[in-house]
């Protein structure tokens, strides 16, 4: 056999050249792409625009246009069209890109200036806002007792939820719970403080507390640890629960020691994406903690800050002292919340259950 | 039951399900759980309109068109005229920006990129995704704004014929809805992005060989066999940016240079949204005040349930994308 192939190849291979078209060779987006960078320069100097930007958009309109009537003469209509959206799409992801990758950089580079052991060990008690000094300390206690509360409550409430969405749910009641865990989703953090504000505030007459800001963040983090964690439950293969059951294990125990502990890292990685979101959370902390200048570690009396609030109190302070710390808190907050996820989904790639699929 | 050698001699007749202590405590617990979160949203619901209509009655102006917001005076005068429409505009021009370009990347990264590049990629997005709002509104007020005035200029010059590019000053500062919408699209585009990319990678691979083998270019594939499977899922997907666009605070708080003046001229550092009025009336409100706040948060809140329970039906038609949603 691989005799007469052999011995057909060398024949077959002018027949398809011929058939195929005219092609362009693979350095012609490269060459057009100098020759639009170099007139694109070119007729920013000559018109003296000052804009760096509107010279990049100069060149990349000629990109586009040169690519269509190039591929137009060589290889016809389709190709040209399909050259073209290869470039919008190519355009799409650098335009995003740009201030994706301004917004960390800025952050990284404005945030180091002052950050140093005393901003993290450091309260803003006594200090000056226009002042430089002072520090994240309380405001990371009380981030730290904020979430933990919300993320204590809410998770119990949440994996129980997916639970009888996954082993229990049937009918009205479960389509219902599903619908709104889906809906709830998208409450935005703002109604879901207003809300507290209303219940616990003014109709049962409490203070500001870390404690009621807590509230407001489980609503918002109920829903994403009830999604996921109905996702990895699903995912759970059901011989395990069967060969369970037979054994003459009650279903609660199956589900307790057989179907949790398969499924503990995606539920680990959905409980800390959920963290993660909640900690950069500020409206509800604004409307129901009210932030604070000096370390309180009770979270059920008085106000407290948190990293998030503390970013938007220097950044309304408007001086430079305040931006740089605005700054370097907010530096701190993205690390934290990046850690988070780097580490949760490290977790779900580790942990994930053997499917077989 | 205990069921010991002894009496099973004489099994009792089958009743469907043998009922244990654990397991209805169990149920029990998980059905209230269940019911709790229902609760909580309709508790959301009931009391945020309790105190919405006690406000709205004293309200001394049209509640939904008047412009004012002064509900620390005597007697009370407020309404959300210019919150809803600079909500709306606010989010529309979002959308006009970020659904094209995220629907770009999402194709990017699933058919475009090279292989080593696009798994990165879909991670950095998710990643980015994950930044908290108050980051990109301080990115914003003092790095956006500041950048976006040459293009406002050029707006104001070559465009300011249209009426909605004219700006009444052109040197000042762009703190004003359209650099608003401008951040929210950038805000949002990770997240359409991450759900347009998973409807698209659940396209029957079938679709596209076949529509390969019939010597289709890579563009005529996606036009033909991806985008109409996909158009639900971007829809969807769009709708989840646009809930998430509507209700947010921080990012508007920051940039917007707010007053209740309702302007056609969108680069005009004027207007308000329904979340940023809320974080900026807030801390001088009276009692009834905070009320007419309630009164404004119940409004934004039916109105992305509107939204969000739209795009979720629009995704349950579909029962493939459920998964999609994360």
């Amino acid at each position: 056999m691989s005799h007469t192939i052999a011995d057909k190849a060398p024949a077959a291979v002018p027949a398809t050249r011929r058939l195929s078209q005219r092609r362009m060779p693979r350095w012609a987006p490269a060459a057009i792409a100098a020759a639009a960078i170099l007139l694109g320069i070119g007729i920013g100097l000559a018109a003296g625009l000052e804009s760096r930007i509107q010279w990049g958009m100069i060149a990349l309109l000629l990109f586009v246009a040169g690519t269509y009537a190039v591929t137009t003469a060589v290889e016809g209509r389709r190709q040209a069209k399909d050259r073209v959206v290869t470039s919008i799409v190519w355009a799409c992801f650098i335009v995003a890109i740009v201030p994706l990758y301004s917004l960390i950089a800025t952050t990284i580079s404005k945030g180091l200036k002052v950050l140093n052991g005393d901003f993290l060990s450091h309260s803003m008690g006594g200090v000056i806002t226009i002042q430089p000094g002072g520090g994240i300390y309380h405001a990371i206690i009380g981030t730290i007792e904020q979430v933990g509360i919300a993320t204590l409550i809410a998770t119990p409430i949440g994996l129980l939820t997916a639970v009888y969405l996954v082993e229990y749910g049937k009918g009205k009641l479960a389509k219902a719970v599903t619908f709104f865990v889906d809906v709830m989703t998208g409450i935005p953090s703002i109604v879901a403080g207003l809300f507290i504000l209303t219940v616990w505030v003014l109709m049962l007459g409490n203070g500001p507390s870390g404690f009621a800001g807590s509230m407001a963040l489980t609503i918002l983090m109920l829903p994403v640890v009830v999604r996921s964690t109905e996702e990895m439950l699903k995912l759970v293969p059901n011989e395990l629960r069967e060969a369970s059951l037979a054994l003459g294990v009650p279903k609660w125990r199956t589900i307790l020691k057989v179907v949790l502990p398969t499924a503990i890292g995606g539920i680990t990685t959905g409980v800390m994406l959920a963290v993660a979101r909640i900690t950069g959370e500020t409206a509800p902390i604004m409307l129901l903690v009210f932030g604070s200048q000096i370390i309180n570690n009770n979270p059920f009396e008085g106000g407290q800050s948190s990293l998030s609030y503390y970013v938007f109190e220097q950044f309304q302070n408007g001086n430079d002292a305040s931006y740089d710390r605005a700054w370097a808190a907010a530096l701190v907050l993205i690390a934290f919340v990046m850690i988070l996820n780097v580490v949760a989904r490290g977790i779900a790639r580790w942990k994930a259950p053997k499917t077989g699929r | 039951m205990d069921i010991t050698p002894t009496d099973s001699a004489l099994p009792p007749p089958s009743r469907g399900s043998v009922t244990r202590i654990g397991d209805r405590v169990f149920s029990g617990l998980a059905r209230g759980s269940g019911i709790f979160l229902l609760v909580v949203m309709a508790s959301i619901a009931v009391f945020l309109t309790i105190r919405a209509t006690h406000a709205i009655s004293q309200d001394h102006a049209n509640f939904f068109t008047s412009f004012e917001w002064d509900a620390n005076a005597t007697p009370p005068v407020f309404g959300i005229g210019v919150l809803i429409y600079g909500t709306i505009v606010s989010s529309v021009i979002a959308m006009a920006l970020a659904v094209p370009i995220a629907v770009g990347i999402a194709l990017f990264i699933s058919h475009y990129a090279p292989r080593r590049l696009a798994t990165p990629l879909a991670y950095v997005v998710d990643l980015l995704a994950a930044i908290p709002s108050i980051i990109y509104g301080l990115w914003g007020a003092i790095y956006l704004v500041p950048h976006l005035k040459g293009l406002n200029l050029w707006l104001d010059e070559y465009l300011g014929w249209t009426g909605v590019f004219d700006k009444t000053d052109p040197e000042g500062a762009a703190r004003s809805l359209f650099t608003v919408g401008i951040l929210l699209a950038i805000m949002i585009l990770p997240i359409i992005t991450n759900v347009s990319r998973e409807v698209f990678r659940q396209v029957p691979k079938m679709h596209e060989e076949a529509a390969l083998a019939l010597g289709a270019t890579r563009w005529e594939v996606i036009r033909m066999s991806v985008l109409p499977f996909a158009r639900s899922g971007i829809i969807s997907a769009s709708m989840l940016g646009l809930g998430r666009a509507l209700g947010e605070t921080m990012a508007v708080a920051t940039v917007l240079s707010a007053s209740p003046v309702l302007s056609a001229k969108l680069l005009d550092p004027v207007g308000g949204t329904f979340a940023q009025n809320i974080a900026a009336k807030f801390g001088e409100a009276s009692p009834f005040g905070r009320d007419a706040l309630i009164a404004s948060g119940l409004v934004l809140f039916v109105i992305t349930l509107l939204v969000n329970g739209a795009a979720r039906l629009i995704i349950a038609r579909r029962k493939e994308y459920s998964g999609a949603n994360a």
